[in-house]
């Protein structure tokens, strides 16, 4: 049996080097680089977005853009993604509208609605408690004959999780077609991935489980591509369940509310943005000839303004309303909180009059 | 129409919504084969196969977990939980994703799933096996918890509850799993959500159970009734979350005295919200305070206690003689 790590290596050497990598069609290697570019330009956005208040806690996901976006163009229309809260990128490359991630991030209910058509479930906060859903999600693909893969984002700190092992070894047990694809960038928040597991990989850890880990370079989009799209046809083809563990970094915070300068060093940060996904392809892209400064210039343009124009659509929305705090929680409203519905709106006609409204429980 | 047991009638209604909708499926541990602990879902997988009656490995989390993806892809997911006391692990998945889908997807994902929950205590059992911790989940918005008393309504309640496109707890009260027999419909049927149900109308008071203590505090209340004349008015909640205020509060209006019966501690045990509410919105009609009668604010004690630990015939009819006597 090939073990994790010399996959991880087999991996990387179908993808690194001079030579343009074989059966993916110039026109993606330029896609996976346009979106690579958009979502860095939509990330870094984001961050300022928050620091001048315009929108609430941000979680960045710079240094992760090829993860992203390989797991995003790996995916076909009918699967369904199960994102954290740093996979924004990969939910928009699979659907969801950027107006909509932005107006999530913004603390916004519309930020919660998903387009029917779009098979991206909620993000999860808790961590790894999407990857059971993910494997439930693919077993009823299974039951109901449908041919749709389930595939969840985590982190490294999420493999230390009992829901990491339950979804795992419910997914095996079941032969689910699903794809667990851990970024591990790391660190979860400040704790390095050392504390995390004694484990040499995440990836070895799906041989308890009874499938296939493999470990590849999470800063070469095309790995991430190949690796994923590859474990989607295994398991629309019955062939169960992969879990991939892409080595990433995050080079920013954990999220808005972070200082990560108090648990990493300079030269770490730096050691792997020499190892930049966008820089690398971009590099590639030109030696393939498929790329050049023209090109450049007019993508920087255009990825400036489609961002601009989600950012706009993201303020331009309606005053939130009150009513919305009561909407979805039951598919019919109680009595009680309509109740609680007509309360509020007496109390917001009353404020509105300069006076104040008898309070109802 | 068959005499059958509580457990019986949960045994039914689960062959009647497989037979009806080919979505519904059941998962949980030993319950294939084995027919669940309590035997709840006994012939069910020879009737309709391992892939609809599924034995997962043993892991709350999981089943709970994974129901949520079921749910939400396609089908109507019926996981079973052994004891209330093992949920715990699968706590998170509740009151986290379950409880909260539909609201953090503005409707685009429902989770209609029914959680089967064997509660309640008194069957001897070790620890763990015996608790009655309902306000865990009618504390958390977007529930819907239910508790039958009795087999007519057990069948009824579970099929409504497996219809709803919300996620339910459904609460067996595992001592009167077998504890008598009553006439129970074949075929399909249920009884609506939502709704309490007046066990018997009166004048003088309104007495509030469910599950198991439901029919020991109708014991206590025809003794009342036989020996003293009481006239007391008997409503079974039913479903626990959202409960039927309505209803309740129709009765102590009526009536202008209450008592609320059950096993679960007696603080911040749902007696208190109901007794609350009541205070709040009865308070021109209550001729006393509402008098609580629950267990003590203890764990559920080894067996050798138990019986000490939930509310006896003795005080229940001491709580009824004070909401009748202030």
């Amino acid at each position: 049996m090939v073990k994790p790590a010399e996959r991880v290596v087999q991996a990387a050497a179908a993808s690194t080097g001079h030579e343009k990598p074989a059966g993916i069609p110039d026109a993606l290697l330029v896609e996976m680089y346009r979106q690579m570019v958009l979502i860095r330009r939509f990330d870094r956005r984001c961050i300022g977005l928050q620091r001048a208040g315009r929108i609430g806690t941000y979680a960045p996901m710079e240094g992760q853009e090829a993860c992203q976006v390989g797991v995003g163009l790996a995916l076909r229309p009918q699967d369904f993604l199960f994102p954290t809260y740093r996979d924004s990128g990969a939910m928009m490359l699979h659907g969801m509208p950027m107006d909509k991630v932005l107006l999530f991030w913004n603390g916004r209910v519309e930020g919660y609605e998903i387009p029917e058509a779009v098979n991206v479930f909620p993000v999860a906060v808790p961590i790894a408690t999407q990857l059971p859903h993910a494997a439930g999600a693919a077993w009823a693909a299974k039951l109901r004959g449908v041919d749709q893969v389930a595939v969840a984002l985590f982190g490294d700190g999420a493999s230390s999780e009992g829901d990491f092992h339950t979804a795992m070894n419910f997914a095996g047990v079941f032969h689910v077609p699903a794809v667990f694809v851990c970024q591990n960038n790391q660190y979860a928040i400040s704790v390095p991935y050392r504390r995390q597991t004694a484990s040499e990989t995440i990836a070895q850890k799906a041989e308890a489980y009874g499938f296939e880990g493999i470990r590849i370079d999470g800063c070469d989009v095309i790995a991430v591509y190949r690796a994923v799209q590859a474990a989607i046809e295994k398991a629309a083809a019955g062939g169960g369940p992969t879990l991939v563990e892409a080595l990433t970094y995050r080079y920013g915070a954990h999220t808005t509310s972070d200082d990560p300068t108090k648990y990493r060093k300079p030269e770490e940060v730096e050691e792997w943005r020499a190892r930049d996904p966008i820089a690398k392809l971009g590099g590639q892209l030109r030696e393939w000839g498929l790329w050049d400064d023209e090109a450049e210039e007019q993508l920087q343009q255009e990825v400036d303004s489609q961002v601009s124009t989600a950012i706009a659509a993201m303020e331009s929305i309606e005053p939130v309303n009150p009513d919305d705090l009561f909407l979805h929680i039951y598919e019919t409203p109680t009595p009680r909180l309509l109740k609680q519905r007509d309360a509020l709106r007496a109390e917001l006609a009353a404020k509105a009059q300069g006076g104040i409204a008898p309070w109802r429980s | 129409m068959a005499q059958l047991t509580l457990v019986q009638a949960v045994n039914e209604a689960l062959r009647e919504a497989m037979r009806r909708d080919e979505r519904v499926m059941l998962l949980g541990e030993d319950i294939g084969a084995n027919g669940g602990v309590f035997r709840a879902t006994e012939g069910l997988m020879a009737e309709f196969g391992e892939d609809r009656v599924v034995d997962t490995p043993l892991a709350e989390s999981g089943i709970l977990g994974t129901a949520v993806g079921l749910a939400v892809n396609g089908m109507r997911p019926v996981p079973e939980i052994q004891f209330m006391g093992f949920i715990y692990p699968g706590f998170e998945q509740v009151v986290s994703h379950i409880a909260r889908i539909r609201m953090r997807s503005r409707g685009r994902f429902a989770v209609p799933m029914v959680v089967r929950v064997p509660f309640g205590g008194r069957i001897r059992a070790p620890e763990l096996h015996s608790e009655s911790t309902e306000t865990f989940f009618a504390h958390t918005p977007g529930l819907t918890v239910v508790a039958p008393s009795n087999p007519y309504d057990a069948k009824g309640l579970l099929l409504a509850s497996i219809e709803s496109n919300d996620p339910v707890i459904f609460l067996e009260p595992m001592r009167i799993y077998r504890a008598f027999r009553e006439e129970v419909p074949e075929g399909y049927y249920t009884v609506p959500l939502r709704e309490a149900r007046v066990v018997q109308e009166g004048t003088d008071l309104t007495v509030i159970a469910w599950g198991t203590m439901l029919r020991e505090t109708l014991d206590v209340v025809r003794k009342l009734e036989a020996e003293q004349g009481l006239s007391a008015e008997v409503i079974d909640l039913r479903t626990l979350s959202p409960w039927d205020e309505e209803t309740v509060f129709a009765s102590v209006n009526k009536t202008g005295r209450a008592v609320v019966v059950h096993e679960a501690v007696g603080h911040l045990g749902l007696g208190a919200e109901i007794a609350a509410r009541i205070s709040e919105a009865c308070i021109l009609q209550l001729e006393a305070p509402v008098v609580r009668i629950s267990s003590f604010d203890v764990p559920p004690p080894p067996f050798s206690l138990e019986d000490w630990h939930a509310p006896t015939p003795e005080r229940i009819a001491s709580g009824i003689a004070e909401a009748l006597s202030f």
